[in-house]
This record gives structure tokens, C-alpha cells and sequence, in this order.
């Protein structure tokens, strides 16, 4: 009766059994090299890694080999999504381009922006960031103030995008941008989405370094930004719709219980093969709730696979998934004491350290926990 | 699973539901709590063939399968029912697999764990039972027990008649009877050894199992108690629904159902794919901490009303804190995984979770 409870039990089909053992031995050859156990794979940035990604045929996954693509099942791309992150392989490269900008791309863009982009990032040599977010625009998206003016062949742009991850790496950003002004009667109309050469005249790139000293996210200021007609994608003030779909594909993925899975990992070695009955007990905990985090966001896969718009379950999964990748630190804390630092030695510690600094993003991103209680309250039809 | 199974089991949901809601009024759940069996409820859901639906035909049940019993219990759960459907059911697959025939009627189940022992032994042309178990569910007098007991070193299955043990009746936080029971050459009226595919490790995991569904299926019925009583009742001026601090809270809610149930529904499919995995462990240790935290957030939002006796969340909520507990909390499943995994160490860590 409410909508948004519906997880049918998935069975991943064959095909998936061997594209896992696939990626399993790709990743093997990557941990030798050093690229393996980071936490939060998904901001550790190495174009060697994607580039050597790209080749072995594991970007672009689903798209239709002749944009580069591989023609694989959406099942087939969740095992190889979910067997990099609990590697802690560095995807931070890629991984916007392919979880979100080629499949934006692929069902609006135009066939010469399909031709000319999605094999390169198939390839593992282009690069995607996400222009929503503004100094004052971060939840209410649609407050979004970067205007584009329309001009001879193409649109001006002029405003100040921020928390953009991975810009300072990107090839590409997809910014979403006002075509028309404010209508208080209809907030959600004038938007439109656009393809942005990150090497654009009049645009402008500075890192914001977060807590932990590390570079992830930007601040792009745009002045007078050229961007010519044929980078824009979709249809002009359809920005808001496509922008919805594209979040989509962001809630329910494997990267929203993964986060911290290095930590998990480190905290069995940490307490051995003989467990006493409480470290068992909060180590059980950690992996049923796991277990369980998994086959939801399986099943969502699933849905997807299928054409259907689970969106409501996908902002369970990230709910849940999210809160569970802040447990794992805590939990780790009471059976594993250790002093945590970035710079120690021993690697509980350090990734303790990395864990406990990259928690508090996980439930702003993306969606932040109130507006996905939000979203759920309204499936239950509350609002 | 193909279309003509999911048609099937829709059917069964849909008889089930109906039964359940015709004849299972709260004041039949109170009554029954009283002490007053529902005959009516139990001979209706009996002729419709649903308490023993996981039997095979030629031992007396309905010859479908595991899942169809699941699709039952949830119903259970979710209307509280008073009935030892989850029993009979354990009691009928552990008399089928033996081979015997299972007797019509509700069945109580004594399964017993970690020192308690039950032992079968041949006294003349009879076989009697002697030991103790404790938390026998539904060992009523004038009903049937189903005894797991050992006759030297094989675990075997016993029909006896509760009258012939001596029943120290207690009841669980929900009223249901939980009892232990004292055999002292107590004369069986059947027994065999169990099958090979069922010991009393797979009865007590099966035990686990159905008390997952039915928690997802109390659950899930809870969440929409709650929601619609928090559109209902107005404060303020409004609905309490229109707070940002209600929504929120049963956007909890429905987050630990929605993991409850995919976790008692995986386990359910793979146990009858032939590879439950971890999942059985999972399911139960997941269900049991969502109810704790469910049943908090649930009586929350219902004020001073969802105290009383007369409002029925309590049906729901003190068969949630009763059944987390039974075959296995969630620290006891919890625990139970963690040894598990940890075997594995941190590089086996991802293939121990993701192989199930
Ligand atoms: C690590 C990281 C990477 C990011 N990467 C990108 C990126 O690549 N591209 C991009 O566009 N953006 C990115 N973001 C931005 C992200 O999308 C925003 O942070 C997010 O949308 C929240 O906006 P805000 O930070 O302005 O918080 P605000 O919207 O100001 O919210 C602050 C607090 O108020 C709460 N709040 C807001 N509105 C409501 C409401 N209606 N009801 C109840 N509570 C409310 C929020 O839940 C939050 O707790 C990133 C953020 C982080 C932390």
C-alpha cells in the first residue's frame, strides 16, 4: 500500500559469476600495484587505473558498442561496481562519468555528442564532474542562480558553482543552469543542462580543501563563459526533469554502504580468527546489516534494470546505507581501541583516521539524510 | 520464480489476509491472550488447508512448499495471530521427514537447545521420552507435542500427547504460551528418526526463519497502524503526520521494515533456491534489531493512546519483543555470523558477504 517498500529478492543470472571472477583478477593485478584498500574509493583519483579500466572493457559497461560501450546487462555493471569499491580501488577518475554523465548523455544528448564522448569515457580518458550545488543552493536545488544568456551560436554563462568533486581532474562538467528566469508559479521550469569544456575561457577553477587536507571538491566561477549551442543536452528549460532522472542512478548504487568497508575489513584482521564473543557479536552485526544493505540495493538494481523508478527505495537504501557506513567506525571503536591517525604506521589506524574523517559527507551528498526522510515520508503519503 | 508460483502464492496471501482479517478482531487476540482458544479462526485457516501447507501430500499436508508456509506466518504476524501456525508447521516438516503421518489440530514444538536433553528410549512394546526442555511454545493441555529427542546418538522425532508431561505453563511478554515441559517416561503415540535433509540444526534455523516473517509482517502491518494514526490525530491545529519530526521518524520506520523484509524475503528465495548462505543468520539478526528499534518509534507517535490495552499496538509490538528473542536474538545470530566471518580475515572479508 505505501509505495516505496516493494524489494523483490534478486538473482544475479550467470553472466554475472563470470564478469565478477573477470574484475576480480583485473583487481588482483591493480592491488599489486598499490591500488587497492582505499576508503572511500570513489574520491581516490588515478587516470592510470581508469585508463587500464577502460581497456579491459569495464567502462560504459551497458552502452551500445558503437559509442564504445560494451552491451552488458545493468546486473553485469553492479557486480563490477560493487567488486572495485570493496577493493578500494581508486575510481574517482571515472566514476561520475560513468554512473551518471554517459547515461545522461545516452538517453538525451545529441548523436554527435554521443559519438564524440561516451567512447572516450568508456575509455577511461574522460573525465565528468556534476555542476548542481551553489554557495546558495545546496538542498534546494532548485534555487539554482548560474544564468545562461543566449548569444550567437551558443550561451553565456555567469555565476559561481561550488562543492564540485573531482573538477580540478575533470575533462567535462555537466552544469545545470537557469535558460530563463525565476517563475515563483513554477520553480521547477527555466532550467537546462549543459556540457562544459573544463577548459573554457571565462571559467575559473579553485580547490576547496576539505577536513581531512585533502583536495576532492571545487569552487568553478564562471564569467562570461562561452558554451556553444551544440553542448547543450536535451531540450532548453527540461534542465529540472533530467536532472531528477539523473539522480536516479545515484541513491541505491553499492557505494552507498561500501564507504567505509576498508575499515570493516581491517577491523576482522585487526581482531583475528579467534573472536571473543562480544567482538563477534558487533562484527556479526556489521556484516548482517551488510549482508542485508546488499541485497536491497541488489534488488533496486533489479527494478532498474527492469525500466521501473524506484525512487523511493533508492532513498532507503541510501538512508540506511549511509548511516550504516558511519556504524562501522563507531562499532570498530568499541571492540579495537587504537589512538586513529592519517599518518600512523599501523593500518587499523589509519584507516580508522580516514574512515572517521569521511563520514560526515556521506550523509550530505547526494541527497541529505532529512531530504531523503523527506522523500520516504512522502511515499508513505505524509506530505 | 516463474509466474505461475508467484500466482499461487498471491493466492494464498489474499485467503490468508482474508481469514485473518474477518476472525482475528483484536478482541479475538485478547481473548486468546485470556486463554480462550479461537476455534473458529483455527478451524477456518485449518480447512482452508494452510496449517500444514509445506507437508507433502502423502503425510497429510498440502504438499506446497516452504515459501507458501512463509507467505502464511507474514499474514500471522501481521494480523497477531494467536495461533501455533509457526509450530504445527515446524512439527509437521519434522514428523513428514520422518515419515510419518502428521495429525490434523494445532501442534505444540519442543526443540531442545544447548544443555537441555531429551531422550527416547524403548520400554517394552512402547518408546517413552524423559528429560526437560524449557520455552516450549503452545504445550496446551489436551493438545499434541512434537518432541525432538535423541535415542543414542540419533536425533528423532516424537507425537505425544501434552497430557502425558508435566507442563510448567509460562507465558512470553505477548501472552502466548511458553512453557517447560518435564518428560518422565512419557509414552510416545509416534516416533521415527528425522530425515536426512532435517536435524535440529535446520529445525532451529527453520525456527528462525519463520519468526523472521512474522516480525516483517508485524512490522510492516505496525508502519501502517502508525502512519494512518498520525494522519488521524490532530494537535496543533493539524494532522501530527504534518511534522517534519513525525515524517522523519516513520521514515525510520519504514527504512527498518524495508530491511526486515527484503532480509526474511531473501532468505525465504535462496533457502529454496538450496543456498541460504548467510542469509537465514542475517534475516533473523536483522529482523530482531529492527523490531527494538521500530516498536520505539512506533509507540513514540501514538502518545498516551498507544499505552493503553485498548488501543492494539501493543498486539503488534509485545509479539515484537517476544519473537526477536525466540530461536536466537540478534546478538545470538550476530554473534553467530561474526565467527563466521571472521574465519575469512579482511581479504576473504567481501567474498563472505557477497557469496550469499
Ligand atoms: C563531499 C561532498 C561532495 C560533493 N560533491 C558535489 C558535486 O560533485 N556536485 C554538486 O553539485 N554538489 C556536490 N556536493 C554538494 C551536495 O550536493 C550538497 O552538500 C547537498 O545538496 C546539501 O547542500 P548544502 O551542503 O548546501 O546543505 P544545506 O542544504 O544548506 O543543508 C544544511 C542542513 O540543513 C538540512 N536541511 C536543508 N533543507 C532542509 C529541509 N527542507 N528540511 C529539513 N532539513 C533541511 C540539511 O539536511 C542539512 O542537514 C558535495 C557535497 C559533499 C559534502
Amino acid at each position: 500500500m505505501f509505495q516505496g517498500l516493494n524489494f523483490p529478492p534478486l538473482d544475479l543470472p550467470p553472466e554475472c559469476t563470470e564478469i565478477r571472477a573477470e574484475i576480480r583478477a583485473f583487481l588482483a593485478e591493480e592491488r599489486k600495484l598499490g591500488n587497492a584498500k582505499n576508503i572511500e574509493a570513489m574520491s581516490r583519483y588515478t587516470p592510470e587505473y581508469s585508463e587500464r579500466l577502460g581497456k579491459a572493457g569495464f567502462i560504459g559497461l551497458t552502452w551500445p558498442k558503437k559509442y564504445g560501450g560494451h552491451e552488458r546487462s545493468a546486473l553485469e555493471r553492479y557486480v563490477v561496481t560493487e567488486e572495485m569499491l570493496s577493493a578500494g580501488a581508486p575510481t574517482g577518475c571515472h566514476w561520475i562519468a560513468d554512473r551518471q554523465s554517459g547515461p545522461l548523455i545516452l538517453k538525451f544528448g545529441t548523436e554527435e555528442q554521443r559519438e564524440t564522448i561516451l567512447p572516450k569515457i568508456a575509455a577511461g580518458e574522460a573525465y565528468f564532474c556534476i555542476g548542481m550545488s551553489e554557495p546558495n543552493s545546496g538542498s534546494d536545488l532548485a534555487s539554482v542562480q548560474t544564468k545562461a544568456t543566449k548569444t550567437d551560436g551558443g550561451w553565456l554563462l555567469n555565476g559561481t558553482k561550488l562543492w564540485t568533486s573531482g573538477a580540478h581532474i575533470s575533462h567535462y562538467m555537466i552544469a545545470l543552469v537557469r535558460t530563463s528566469p525565476l517563475d515563483e508559479k513554477d520553480r521547477h521550469a527555466g532550467f537546462s543542462q549543459m556540457i562544459i569544456d573544463m577548459k573554457s575561457p571565462g571559467l575559473e577553477i579553485s580547490p576547496v580543501i576539505n577536513l581531512s587536507g585533502d583536495h576532492h571538491f571545487n569552487e568553478e566561477v564562471f564569467t562570461d563563459c562561452f558554451v556553444p549551442d551544440e553542448m547543450v543536452v536535451g531540450e532548453v528549460g527540461n534542465g529540472w526533469n533530467q536532472v531528477m532522472s539523473e539522480l536516479g542512478y545515484e541513491r541505491s548504487g553499492p557505494e552507498r554502504f561500501l564507504s567505509t568497508f576498508q575499515l570493516f575489513a581491517e577491523l576482522v584482521d585487526a581482531v583475528g580468527d579467534d573472536p571473543s564473543d562480544h567482538e563477534a557479536q558487533v562484527i556479526g552485526r556489521l556484516a548482517a546489516q551488510l549482508i542485508v544493505l546488499r541485497q536491497m540495493s541488489l534488488s533496486v538494481a533489479g527494478m532498474l534494470g527492469q525500466g521501473l523508478v524506484p525512487a523511493n527505495e533508492a532513498s532507503i537504501v541510501k538512508d540506511l546505507g549511509t548511516n550504516y557506513c558511519k556504524l562501522v567506525p563507531d562499532l570498530s571503536r568499541s571492540i579495537m581501541a587504537a589512538m586513529p591517525s592519517q599518518r600512523s604506521s599501523i593500518s587499523y589506524e589509519a584507516t580508522l583516521a580516514s574512515a572517521i574523517l569521511t563520514v560526515p559527507s556521506l550523509t550530505i551528498q547526494g541527497g541529505s539524510r532529512e531530504i531523503l526522510r523527506g522523500v520516504i515520508a512522502r511515499g508513505l503519503g505524509m506530505r | 520464480m516463474n509466474t505461475e508460483t508467484n500466482e499461487m502464492r498471491q493466492m494464498i496471501a489474499d485467503t490468508a489476509d482474508r481469514i485473518f482479517r474477518d476472525l482475528c478482531e483484536p478482541d479475538v487476540v485478547n481473548a486468546a491472550e485470556s486463554g480462550i482458544w479461537p476455534t473458529e479462526l483455527w478451524n477456518t485457516i485449518e480447512e482452508s488447508g494452510m496449517t500444514q501447507i509445506a507437508v507433502p501430500e502423502e503425510h497429510g499436508g498440502g504438499g506446497g512448499s516452504i515459501g507458501d508456509a512463509m507467505i502464511v506466518l507474514r499474514a500471522a504476524g501481521a494480523y497477531s495471530v494467536p495461533l501455533p501456525l509457526a509450530e504445527t508447521m515446524l512439527a509437521g516438516i519434522a514428523l513428514s521427514s520422518a515419515g510419518q503421518t502428521v495429525p490434523g489440530g494445532p501442534l505444540g514444538f519442543a526443540l531442545p537447545v544447548d544443555d537441555e536433553i531429551v531422550t527416547l528410549a524403548q520400554a517394552g512394546d512402547d518408546y517413552v521420552l524423559n528429560g526437560s526442555v524449557g520455552q516450549v511454545a503452545w504445550a496446551i493441555p489436551g493438545g499434541q507435542l512434537v518432541v525432538i529427542a535423541d535415542m543414542d546418538g540419533q536425533e528423532c522425532v516424537a507425537l505425544v500427547d501434552a497430557d502425558a508431561a508435566d507442563i510448567d505453563a509460562g507465558i512470553n511478554l505477548a501472552g502466548e504460551p511458553r512453557s517447560t515441559v518435564t518428560f518422565d517416561g512419557s509414552k510416545v503415540t509416534a516416533c521415527a528418526p528425522l530425515g536426512n535433509q532435517v536435524d535440529g540444526e535446520t529445525l532451529f534455523k527453520l525456527g528462525a526463519l519463520a519468526r523472521s516473517i512474522m516480525m516483517a509482517g508485524a512490522l510492516e502491518s505496525m508502519l501502517e497502524m502508525t502512519v494512518q494514526y498520525t494522519m488521524d490525530r490532530v494537535q496543533f491545529g493539524r494532522p501530527i503526520a504534518k511534522f517534519q519530526a513525525v515524517q522523519h521518524a516513520m521514515a525510520v520506520i519504514a527504512g527498518e521494515v524495508a530491511a526486515a523484509k527484503t532480509a526474511a524475503d531473501v532468505a525465504v528465495h535462496l533457502l529454496e533456491a538450496g543456498e541460504p548462505g548467510l542469509l537465514i543468520e542475517a534475516a533473523k539478526a536483522r529482523t530482531s534489531e529492527a523490531a527494538g528499534i521500530a516498536a520505539e518509534l512506533a509507540h513514540q507517535a501514538h502518545g498516551a493512546m498507544g499505552f493503553t490495552h485498548e488501543h492494539n499496538l501493543h498486539h503488534r509490538t509485545r509479539r515484537l519483543w517476544s519473537w526477536r528473542e525466540e530461536y536466537g536474538s540478534e546478538f545470538y545470530w550476530q554473534k553467530v555470523i561474526g565467527r563466521t566471518v571472521s574465519k575469512a580475515g579482511g581479504d576473504g572479508l567481501w567474498k563472505a558477504i557477497s557469496d550469499t
